[in-house]
């Protein structure tokens, strides 16, 4: 009813018939809310534009008003003041008639609540913890498990490379999801507090250490939909985007299997042994994408904030000092975080002897997965 | 019997007079206004273009937060409590404030808080980078170590708010002149009178979260972090326990100088007097009980966001009372268009754009997708720029005259407010369409989408700080010379403080005037 008024709408609609090139080109001139891809968001977009004309119409009646007064009530076109100055009637009215437009807002506000509370009988559950600066998924009913990070590179950031369409709102791997399922979300953070938002599924919930907060969506179209961290988080915080990609339920399914198979292997995989350049090259792409967002690139920290791993203590010491700090973490500094359970024991062993070879280091030893294995199960 | 100033920096110093005090509260504030707005030009200029140019991220969040502290805490509260103790004993026919020598402390700590924050820039590991409302654990297990002194700093500008407040209530309730019963109090005296109440009610709560936090960092308590059996959403309650009233403690004082200015240039006294008092009131009450709107996305129980909605939703009828009745003020009056009252009727049409942002964010469901977005950014720019700033400046030329015995510039002065009121514009309008879009605040970088609108916003926050240059001249040359003010200044405004001479002398009302 209201969006047949809205000329942003209709103005999305035209982009979406002419063509990608033209809707990506609107989209820098957005100026409103998605009506997004399920029926919750629609619901809350045309909540929105409710309480948004309701807005209007009483801007335009007060400040009618206000400058038809300034217009005419002029001490330059010789209007003498009235001194009226009070009236119970009149302000009883303008308290009593705003209550009512209230309650009207409050009506369908109130049942728009009750439904997004709605978390029961959902088809599948994904549990998201946040971590600082990335988003972990886990299948829940499956061994699939994975981190999503972000995908763009830091020389596009630092402007020396062309900046790509999707510019920090594209990841490693997304959270793939079946459509017209309804989906729960079981949302935590790891370190401290992160918020998962995704505007087209019009679900923001923040994930908050040592509490599982829950959120629902049922996607009507597939599709890629993007989204990113919405509570200040740290350093990172601007780069920690969502990326959720809907597809048909078979696709989904076939998606699962495969993902639980390179699950598998990857267990595998950690028994093998593997040679020094190997571990040194896979090291170097895994610092790249976990570590260097601290530790810097070139390895040398930032000063005061994250230590360098240039000639540190740990990275050139005896290597089961340096298994543990990576493995279980910092106990002085949280921003040191356990990475144990983030990364297969192959990233491990790789990026410990990466981190021991690389930046000046030298120092010629390196480690195996499975001694990872063996050390992880020690504990 | 009466007698002058000290001369020299002793003056400054060991000052008790209500005058001197609140006059180095004014530099104070606009110094710190200037300081918070050259950190938010830094985050205009680095949010320019996507990409990172100018700063990195872990400077760009110490940006973002000591701009917010500085502007609030720096910036409005003190402007506020330095025209409170210009005009308060003015307007009421006192001599003085009731407790001179502790309104000296009450300044003079602020200078060294605000040394303390700013110097954890130059510390190891940066100035805090938690954001202004600092939520834990972020700003705990995660901080850097100068969270310390912004502990202690925060302590002291809360001893500094709460002695100010004590003493404004003293002065109000003890010292009116005979027959200034409550009920004939200007407005500004009363929503100050309530702001001062609201002070001394929350700034213990902020003291308490941030003693709280101090304990965690340093003393093994675990009040904020859920690994050790404790909540990280309690230090969320507890901070707008005490952050949303303080949103009313910056918009209060504001309404009440609004209150004194359309109806001096509309010629025709304040509609609904009585209304806008218990309106005041009302709002006050209801600061306390809407903290949790800041928090919809926290996870509350279903109940619990109905509760803080509804309740959020009902401040609307109190502001629209206040609003309505400036419009009615203004409604069939002699209206004329100095610098005040350019300032006092950008306030109301502003401040009412940022009152129906409010609206829309207190609907809980449709604050799902507005929250911690630029709309947010959007809204509480709107409300605090056009209603703390622009209403003090609006006063600062509406009293000026009073204060230096001359007239400030008319025209530098209308330059100045249509250069503030399109810059603002430019600046912040563009963020609500940024926002809806689906930018999150407080990011240092941006994807593409969003690139035209903030570059858009960015030209108008350096076109606004420019405007406050030519402020800065106007007063000056104000405070310097030129032509003489009258006693009335305006055209019969109501009010004490136009029945004695201009420039104000050193002591006034040593006898209590009489009140009609």
């Amino acid at each position: 009813m209201l969006r047949g008024f809205n000329p942003l709408f209709a103005l999305l609609a035209a982009s979406v018939l002419t063509g990608p090139a033209i809707a990506e080109d609107k989209g820098r001139w957005g100026t409103n809310m998605t009506r997004g891809v399920t029926e919750v968001a629609h619901t809350t977009y045309d909540l929105h534009m409710l309480i948004f004309w309701i807005c209007v119409a009483i801007g335009v009646v007060v400040f009618g008003v206000m400058f038809y007064s300034m217009w005419r009530h002029r001490k330059s076109k010789g209007y003498k003041a009235a001194q009226f100055h009070e009236s119970t009637a009149v302000e009883l009215v303008w308290t009593i008639v705003p209550t009512i437009i209230l309650v009207l807002m409050a009506i369908p506000a109130t049942k728009t609540l009750y439904h997004i509370y709605d978390t029961k009988e959902a088809d599948l559950d994904i549990m998201i913890t946040g971590y600082q600066w990335k988003w972990k998924y886990d299948y829940l009913g499956s061994d699939v498990s994975f981190f999503s990070n972000l995908a763009t590179p830091a020389a596009q950031i630092d402007n020396q490379l062309p900046k790509d369409d999707h510019y920090l709102r594209e990841v490693d791997e997304p959270l793939v999801v079946p459509v017209n399922k309804k989906i729960r979300f079981l949302i935590t953070a790891n370190d401290v507090i992160h918020a998962w938002w995704v505007p087209e599924l019009a679900v923001k919930k923040d994930a908050i250490p040592g509490f599982i907060n829950e959120a629902w969506t049922r996607i009507e179209e597939p599709g890629i939909y993007r989204g990113q961290c919405a509570e200040l988080c740290g350093k990172d915080h601007g780069f920690m985007p969502v990326v959720v990609k809907a597809v048909p339920e078979a696709e989904y399914t076939a998606w699962l299997g495969e993902r639980a198979a390179a699950a598998a292997k990857a267990s595998e995989l950690a028994k093998k042994t593997f040679t020094f350049d190997e571990l040194y090259s896979q090291g170097e792409q895994v610092y790249n994408k976990i570590c260097a967002a601290c530790h810097q690139p070139n390895g040398q920290g930032v000063p005061g904030t994250f230590p360098a791993m240039a000639g540190s203590k740990i990275a050139t010491g005896p290597i089961d000092a340096h298994v543990e700090i990576v493995v279980h973490g910092s106990k002085k500094n949280p921003a040191m975080q356990a990475f144990g359970e983030q990364l297969s024991e192959v990233d491990l062993a790789a990026v410990i002897t990466y981190e021991r070879n690389a930046f000046g280091n030298d120092m010629g030893d390196s480690i195996q997965p499975v001694d990872i294995l063996n050390f992880k199960n020690k504990q | 019997m009466a007698h002058g100033p000290q001369p020299g920096f002793k003056r400054w110093l060991f000052t008790t007079n209500h005058k001197d005090i609140g006059t180095m509260y004014l530099w104070f504030s606009f110094a710190m206004f200037l300081l918070g707005g050259c950190m938010a030009l830094v985050i205009r200029a680095e949010l320019f273009e996507p990409g990172l140019q100018i700063v990195r991220p872990e400077f760009f969040n110490q940006m973002t937060t000591m701009h917010g502290l500085i502007m609030v805490f720096g910036a409005v509260m003190p402007a506020f409590v330095g025209l409170a103790n210009w005009m308060i004993p003015m307007m009421i026919g006192a001599p003085d404030m009731a407790l001179p020598r502790m309104n000296n402390w009450s300044f003079w700590i602020l200078p060294f808080a605000f040394a303390m924050l700013v110097s954890t820039l130059f510390m190891q590991g940066g100035a805090p980078n938690f954001g202004w409302t600092f939520y834990a654990p972020l700003s705990t297990e995660y901080a850097p170590p100068s969270v310390t002194f912004f502990i202690f700093s925060i302590h002291i500008m809360g001893a500094s708010s709460i002695m100010g407040s004590i003493n404004i209530i003293a002065t109000i309730l003890n010292m009116r002149a005979p027959g200034m019963t409550l009920m004939k109090m200007p407005l500004f005296v009363w929503t100050w009178l309530i702001t001062a109440y609201l002070l001394i009610a929350v700034m213990p709560v902020l003291a308490g979260v941030v003693t709280m936090m101090l304990m965690d960092i340093h003393f093994g308590t675990s009040f904020f972090s859920a690994a050790g059996g404790g909540d990280p959403v309690l230090f969320q309650h507890v901070f707008w326990f005490f952050g949303h009233p303080e949103v009313y403690i910056m918009i209060l004082p504001a309404f009440g100088i609004v209150s004194a200015i359309i109806p001096t240039f509309a010629r025709k006294p304040l509609f609904g007097y009585s209304s806008m008092v218990y309106a005041t009131a009302s709002i006050a009450f209801l600061s306390f009980i809407v903290w949790a709107h800041h928090m919809f996305t926290v996870g509350m129980p279903v109940a619990g966001e109905l509760f803080f909605m509804y309740a959020t939703m009902l401040i609307a009828v109190p502001t629209g009372v206040k609003v309505f009745n400036w419009i009615s003020t203004m409604f069939r009056g002699s209206m004329t268009f100095e610098t005040p009252m350019l300032f006092a009727v950008a306030f109301v049409i502003l401040f009412t754009i940022g009152g129906f942002s409010g609206l829309m964010l207190a609907i809980a469901p449709a604050d799902f997708q507005y929250h911690d977005t630029y709309f947010v950014v959007a809204h509480f720019h709107y409300v605090l720029v056009p209603g703390a700033i622009f209403s003090i400046t609006a006063g600062v030329y509406y009293w000026l005259p009073k204060w230096t015995g001359h007239m400030y510039n008319e025209t530098m002065g209308k330059v100045h407010f249509w250069l503030a009121f399109i810059g603002l514009n430019v600046t912040f309008f563009p963020m609500h369409f940024v926002g809806l879009a689906g930018m999150p605040r407080r990011i240092p970088d941006y994807a593409l989408q969003f690139a035209d609108f903030n570059q858009i916003a960015s030209m108008g926050a350096f076109l606004f700080g420019a405007a406050q240059l030519v402020f800065l001249f106007n007063v000056v040359r104000t405070v310097q010379g030129g032509r003489k003010a009258t006693d009335e200044v305006w055209d019969h405004p109501q009010g004490l403080e136009w029945t004695v001479p201009s420039p104000a002398p050193y002591h006034t009302f040593s006898t209590p005037p009489a009140v009609r």
